[in-house]
């Protein structure tokens, strides 16, 4: 565990981080992290941490599926895009 | 199922072709289950909104411009639906929280910061923990204020941009971007703190 005396330009790159890892900050703002970043060990550990994060949530698997489509379910549904095409061609 | 296999569905679909029919259903059903389900939370809540969504979707298939917008075009029949559904705002605008309180461990002294980190280099070589993660990522999408959770389901877990999210949930960029910052912090914090009573600490500097 690193521990860390916390300054204004902590904060600052604080609130932009998600920004900054969605690649979504102007150029200037986004160097200007990079150099913070690279000085101070314990904001890139926590911009790594946010980052990986980021890349637990794209690989999440929803628990539960819904139940098996009910063949009347699935009639609806095929009605309803027939009935969508037949629209069109008239 | 990729992005790109999704979108030549939809092209199929509205070329007329019938055979996409059944593999665009089964593939939205289940994504459309899990948003609903979390943010309804009841299964039969969600499996209603999966139904009526996919009716709304098929009859007007015809207006669905872009098919590589079919996500966000989906996904925002599916939040009207929830709304329905839960006869109440769930996206009414409440109060953010302040990025102070998601600040890790404060300090004292002279008002500044001390922060503490686990050791996140487990992530992402050891499977077991990334699997034990995906149980703590349940829990934190659950526990986090409404407005969050919409946000991160729809922006880092379905991968939708940041404009298609604030078109969903009518928001603009700006309160997608505060909103996803503020989702992410809070899962990053319930990590953090499994990850730290599921390790010994090493005291660095």
């Amino acid at each position: 565990m690193s521990t860390h005396q916390h300054d204004e330009n902590c904060k600052k790159m604080f609130a932009l981080l998600s920004e900054y890892l969605d690649m979504e900050l102007p150029v200037d703002l986004c160097e200007e992290m990079d150099a913070h970043i690279a000085g101070c060990e314990p904001c890139a550990a926590f911009t790594e941490s946010l980052r990986k994060t980021i890349e637990l949530c794209h690989e999440y698997q929803p628990k539960e599926l819904p139940g098996p489509l009910a063949r009347d379910a699935r009639r609806k549904l095929l009605e309803a895009y027939e009935k969508m095409l037949a629209g069109r061609r008239s | 199922m990729e992005r790109a296999a999704e979108i030549e569905l939809a092209r199929q679909l509205l070329e007329g072709k019938p055979e996409a029919f059944d593999r665009f259903v089964d593939h939205f059903r289940a994504k459309i289950f899990n948003y609903s389900q979390i943010m309804c939370g009841h299964r039969e809540d969600a499996e209603e909104v999966v139904q009526e969504t996919l009716f709304k979707v098929f009859e007007n298939f015809g207006q669905l411009r872009e098919p590589e917008h079919v996500r966000a075009w989906v996904f925002r029949i599916a939040k009207n639906a929830c709304l329905i559904k839960r006869r109440k705002s769930i996206y009414a605008p409440q109060q953010e929280l302040s990025l102070d309180e998601l600040m890790p461990a404060r300090g004292n002294s002279r008002d500044r910061m001390r922060i503490e980190i686990a050791d996140w280099s487990g992530i992402p070589e050891d499977e077991v923990l990334r699997s034990e993660l995906q149980r703590v990522l349940d829990e934190a999408i659950a526990e986090m204020p409404e407005i969050y959770r919409s946000v991160m389901l729809l922006r880092d877990v379905e991968e939708l941009s940041t404009e298609e999210v604030a078109q969903i949930l009518d928001l603009n960029t700006d309160a997608v971007k505060t909103r996803l910052h503020r989702a992410r912090l809070l899962a990053r914090k319930k990590f953090d703190s499994y990850l730290r009573a599921s390790s010994q600490p090493v005291e660095k500097n």
